[in-house]
């Protein structure tokens, strides 16, 4: 070694151990790396079924987003977001919940967005498919005769796209899976 | 005690009424209410406008029934906790609801699972009378159905995790 060299050895070394520590560490806590997943839904019965399908988020990194600051304990520890409440006959709150979802979604930048409805997971379905996310939407069970309205729009930014009711789904989608009881 | 709760959005006075006016006249006054942004003073039973969901899990847990209007996180929330559940639907035409879809949904899911239906305020009555033999809804566990648990899962199995 030459005496100019020392710099680019000195770098080319401790990248060397950072590189097998990073490795030893993840081969030692055996663990897979993780999705981020960001599970959407207003309150009450939407929030309700969200929190029914938690098994099928085990094991990747669960990031929530609803209404009601008071369920965070419902989920504790996972991160916990809420935004404002708004509904199709509000537009003003329609624009400033898009905001909030938007500001979540980029903030929190998962690879799976999931949703129970209603206007918060529409247009974290929206956002979340922008920035490259797989997207799922499940319609309430509460809609049994149609699709919700939201569930409708919702459908050409899912890619899994999903109704309770046997008798809703259709071969273009939404297709029925089972229910949240 | 019955709980009586139509969540926190709309008010939902007819099934409020209802109630109040049968436990006055039975003189059932072991009743609590849950009535929402309403301007309704009931007269023979306890209420309030709000509750928090703690306190909302305590009151079903502990109520030996529910009567509720046909809301879904009350009435997953009666069946995971095996309380028996009278629903009384909300009509979009009395301003109730934004849409018609109570009825229909209580009407499925009465074939689905153990939710009592009361169609109007007259029928309201007649179920509160028997309201001591309502069938609990039985033990429903914690989770979604494992067809859709596996549907879901699978599909997000098969998402890149981004390392």
């Amino acid at each position: 070694m030459i005496v100019g060299d020392w710099p680019a050895v000195t770098v080319a070394r401790c990248w060397r151990v950072m590189h097998v520590r990073w490795w030893i560490r993840r081969v030692a806590s055996n663990r897979k790396p993780r999705r981020k997943i960001l599970a959407v839904s207003s309150g009450g019965g939407h929030w309700v079924q969200l929190l029914r399908l938690r098994p099928a988020f085990e094991g990747d990194d669960v990031h929530y987003l609803t209404v009601n600051p008071s369920n965070r304990a419902d989920v504790v520890p996972h991160p916990f977001f809420t935004v404002r409440h708004a509904s199709r006959w509000n537009k003003f709150g329609l624009i400033v919940l898009a905001v909030q979802v938007l500001w979540v979604v980029m903030r929190v930048r998962p690879q799976v967005v999931v949703s129970t409805g209603a206007a918060p997971g529409y247009f974290a379905l929206r956002v979340g498919k922008l920035l490259g996310a797989r997207t799922i939407w499940l319609d309430s069970i509460a809609n049994a005769e149609e699709l919700s309205l939201s569930g409708r729009l919702a459908g050409k930014y899912a890619d899994l796209w999903l109704t309770q009711w046997p008798h809703l789904a259709k071969t273009e989608g939404p297709k029925f899976a089972g229910t949240v009881l | 005690m019955i709980f009586v709760t139509v969540g926190s959005q709309i008010p939902f006075d007819r099934l409020i009424r209802g109630v109040d006016d049968w436990a006055g006249s039975r003189g059932y006054t072991d009743v609590y209410a849950q009535i929402g942004p309403s301007d309704l003073k009931p007269k023979h039973i306890q209420w309030s406008q709000f509750i928090e969901p703690d306190e909302f899990q305590r009151r079903v847990a502990e109520a030996k029934a529910v009567v509720a209007h046909v809301g879904m996180g009350t009435i997953i929330t009666a069946l995971e906790l095996g309380t028996p559940i009278l629903v009384m639907p909300r009509k979009a035409t009395l301003g109730e609801a934004t849409s018609e879809h109570q009825l229909a949904t209580a009407k499925h899911l009465i074939e689905h699972s153990r939710v009592t239906l009361a169609v109007d305020e007259h029928d309201l009555v007649e179920k509160l009378d028997h309201i001591d033999s309502l069938a609990a809804g039985g033990t429903l566990g914690s989770q979604a159905s494992p067809t859709l648990v596996d549907a879901i899962r699978g599909f997000i199995d098969e998402v890149p995790n981004g390392y």
